[in-house]
């Protein structure tokens, strides 16, 4: 019972906490900046109206959105939330899981370049070559994962007899993973410094400009699909900071949540002092995730031992 | 060189007086002019008596002027001289259907029917609401892609069609094409009653009000005689230099924010308000409107709004100093601005770029210096110091012309408060102009150099008035500046060099 409730908390409290991040980018620009809950009016406002269509686009154009959002709420489900049983779990899950993810991605490309704009197209290039060199990072995660804990499954990484943590005798590897998760997440997001989710020059967007033409409850279901992501992502670093033993309620759900907090924090503030990369340099930001990682993995061969 | 007739900044001489030359002679004199570091301030077409006449205005570190009759073709300067008359010779093609035979890249400027009901040069069928029956310059091979932007744009911009020849992300050439906001300004002027000449110089381009009814009351002022009082004068710079200040200081915000680098976006937004609210004090209106008119300006400055503009400046000073400091010193912002949309030293002299745009190339072309009016010549110099080019050349001398233009305001200020009376205010009003003259008048508006041309008729009717914003230069500096950039820069490219659209379209 416990986890179904957690899950529509999960689902129901995602959109909140992009609003962090606006506060914090309003803190250090000195301004008020919207209200905590801004996204969920932005959500209701975009599902009272109706979605546009154009006449060049065909069915593939409205599956975009669908299937974006059913890869994001079909990951959430697996994944062990303040150290709750996730609702479905199986050994190898994160491989598929990243997998979902990555049709989730397809389909909004495919979407995208449905629509025949010269931008959309150039935006969908962008986003599918960002997210191929993101792709390593991960992988390189799990298998460092695997290493350590010798298990494929989120809740098995972190509920199972051997969790992946920080305190762990291998937990100083753990830092690496942190940090090159946190870019990752920056990348795969399309956070500052790699993307800017904030400007309306569809010539610098990487991923924005793929949505250009959804609207309505299409363009609701995309941005509900993005909180969600940004909450995957960010749960999963809070799992790498705090092992949550199983059990421990309550305290588990205050610990996670301000963690969590501190995440979207710490996004506001590297989206407020640094401005975003020249694309051609993202790819290099990426590969040094890259790079931190597999040294992390390189570090558990036991060639140092 | 013999044949130009040297004439002053605001100074009206007789139309008689100007070297009527036949056009081997224009040709030979003008092409020598510019090969020797000579810019074109101004070079237009009009109609008199069924004939058409040639006038170009040149600058050197003097102003000339020289004309010639033409029939309906004329060998074109473009190909065989230099590009600075590139986009002349089109409008002049445009505007009257006289042909520049070997113009390399013929096109019309802003689509509407030609003044003089010649046969259009470019065939062009001005019943279709939509520019777009012409060429643009392709680029073949599989992997060029073209990407069009506009004439609706995202932003909150005015229209303007961009397309750009890529190859993946690297632009190999963009053509940008505008005329959307065309509003017929120079065929209406003559027209008008002289009343409404200010509000419609304040209307040629918004945010550069009071440049371009400067230049205009300029040349009232030359035709009929009138002269300004010192004060007025001084109210006059203090408007000019408090409108550059605003839109530098918005434009470096506007960089900041294209960048994803929101604190000064935000302090640098705020900032810009006050000097609005400034310009508010001197005349009742945040954009400069009303204010100035031909013999003096509308509202002149008590004690009240000396103190409050002495003490918002001395307030702000050092807010702008730390936010530019701020955006300045971030790396992560230097390396969006170096080495981006880079226009060489030679591209800019040989496209005549003016304004900052022209001085973050190193030609430091400023008319304050070059040809004053008003109180410029008793006001101190600017220097620019990084000169490369590009984005953050472009920056960087916006950055020190705020600082010069505080410095500047400081001492106006100081000045107005010196004895002497407070004039009374001037009201638009008809004047008669001088017959047969001609005017040229020259500004540095906050963009570089604006200028008005007047020519009057024998009965002191106005025949021709033709306008001239630096934007005229420097829409093809921007194109250039994005050779082999990445499409991604290309809105900080068109941010730093924040050109006007409506200026350009007339």
């Amino acid at each position: 019972m416990e986890k179904y409730i957690l899950l529509c908390l999960v689902l129901l409290a995602a959109p909140l906490f992009p609003g962090i991040i606006l506060k914090t980018k309003a803190f250090f620009a000195g301004k008020k900046g919207p209200p905590l809950l801004i996204k969920y009016y932005t959500l209701a406002k975009l599902l009272r109206k109706c979605s546009v269509y154009s006449t060049s686009t065909t069915f593939v154009f409205r599956l975009g959105p669908t299937v974006g959002f059913g890869s994001a709420l079909l990951v959430l489900s697996f994944f062990p939330f303040g150290g709750v049983e996730p609702l479905f779990s199986f050994h190898g899950d994160v491989i598929a899981l990243f997998y979902i993810l990555g049709t989730g991605r397809f389909f909004t490309v495919v979407a995208a370049l449905d629509t025949a704009s010269p931008f959309e197209g150039m935006g969908a290039a962008r986003e599918v070559f960002f997210s191929t060199i993101a792709e390593l990072t991960i992988f390189t995660v799990l298998i460092l994962f695997c290493r350590i804990n010798g298990s494929l499954s989120f809740s098995e990484y972190f509920l199972g007899d051997n969790p992946v943590s920080l305190v762990d005798p291998s937990g100083a590897l753990l830092v690496l993973v942190i940090v090159s998760m946190f870019m990752v997440m920056l990348t795969e997001c399309s956070r500052v410094p790699v993307d800017d989710p904030a400007t309306h020059l569809e010539l610098t967007m990487i991923h924005e400009v793929m949505i250009l033409d959804h609207s309505g409850p299409d363009l609701a279901l995309i941005e509900l699909a993005s909180f969600y992501k940004l909450f995957f992502y960010s749960a999963f670093i809070v799992h790498l900071i705090y092992p949550f033993s199983a059990g421990a309620g309550l305290l588990n759900g205050i610990i996670f949540t301000t963690l969590m907090v501190l995440i979207y924090g710490a996004i506001g503030v590297v989206e407020s002092i640094t401005a975003r990369f020249r694309m051609n340099l993202v790819p290099q930001f990426v590969l040094t995730s890259f790079a931190l990682v597999f040294f992390a993995a390189i570090l558990t061969m036991g060639v140092f031992q | 060189m013999d044949n130009l007739l040297r004439i002053k900044n605001g100074v009206a001489v007789l139309r008689s007086s100007i070297p009527r030359v036949d056009y081997g002679d224009f040709f030979r004199t003008l092409s020598e002019f510019v090969k020797n570091d000579g810019f074109i301030v101004q070079f237009f077409a009009y109609e008199e008596n069924g004939q058409y006449r040639l006038v170009a205005v040149v600058r050197n570190h003097d102003l000339y002027v020289l004309q010639t009759e033409v029939g309906t073709i004329f060998k074109s300067f473009t190909g065989a001289v230099s590009e600075k008359f590139h986009m002349f010779e089109r409008e002049i093609a445009e505007q009257y259907g006289l042909k520049p035979d070997g113009h390399p890249w013929l096109k019309m400027v802003r689509y509407h029917e030609n003044y003089s009901g010649e046969k259009d040069v470019f065939a062009n069928d001005y019943s279709k609401e939509i520019p777009g029956n012409y060429p643009y310059f392709a680029i073949g091979g599989e992997s060029i892609h073209e990407v069009g932007v506009g004439p609706v744009h995202a932003g909150i911009i005015e229209p303007g069609h961009f397309r750009f020849q890529c190859a993946g992300e690297e632009v190999l050439h963009l053509e940008i094409q505008l005329g959307y906001q065309h509003r017929g300004i120079e065929k209406m002027m003559p027209k008008l009653p002289q009343k409404r000449y200010p509000i419609v110089a304040e209307s040629i381009a918004g945010d550069t009000a009071v440049g371009h009814n400067l230049c205009l009351c300029q040349g009232i002022e030359a035709l009929a005689g009138l002269g300004v009082d010192k004060k007025a004068s001084i109210v006059r710079c203090i408007a000019l230099e408090l409108e550059r200040i605003a839109n530098h200081v918005g434009d470096l915000g506007a960089l900041s924010g294209d960048v994803a680098f929101n604190p000064p976006a935000a302090y640098l937004g705020r900032i810009r308000g006050e000097f609005l609210n400034l310009l508010q004090v001197l005349c009742g209106n945040r954009f400069g409107k009303g204010l100035l008119r031909p013999g003096g300006v509308a509202h002149l400055m008590g004690e009240e709004q000396c103190l409050l503009i002495k003490e918002k400046i001395a307030e702000i000073r050092p807010e702008i100093e730390h936010v530019c400091d701020l955006l300045f010193t971030a790396h992560t912002v230097l390396a969006r601005f170096e080495n981006t949309g880079t226009v060489a030293y030679q591209t800019a002299k040989d496209l005549g770029l003016v304004g900052y745009a022209g001085r973050a190339c190193g030609l430091a072309y400023d008319v304050r210096v070059a040809f004053p009016s008003e109180c410029y010549r008793e006001l101190g110099t600017n220097r620019n110091r990084v000169i490369n080019g590009d984005v953050n050349s472009r920056a960087t001398v916006r950055r020190e012309e705020i600082m010069h233009s505080l410095t500047l305001i400081d001492t106006l200020v100081k000045m107005y408060e010196q004895d002497g009376d407070i004039p009374t205010a001037v009201r638009a009003g008809e004047h008669r102009l001088a017959p047969d003259a001609f005017v040229v008048t020259v500004n540095e508006g906050w963009r570089g150099e604006v200028s008005h041309c007047i020519l009057t008729d024998s009965a002191g009717k106005i025949v021709r008035y033709k306008i001239k914003d630096p934007s005229f230069h420097n829409w093809t500096g921007l194109a250039m500046s994005l050779r082999n950039q990445e499409i991604s820069d290309f809105p900080l490219c068109n941010k730093s060099f924040n050109l006007s659209y409506c200026g350009f379209d007339l």
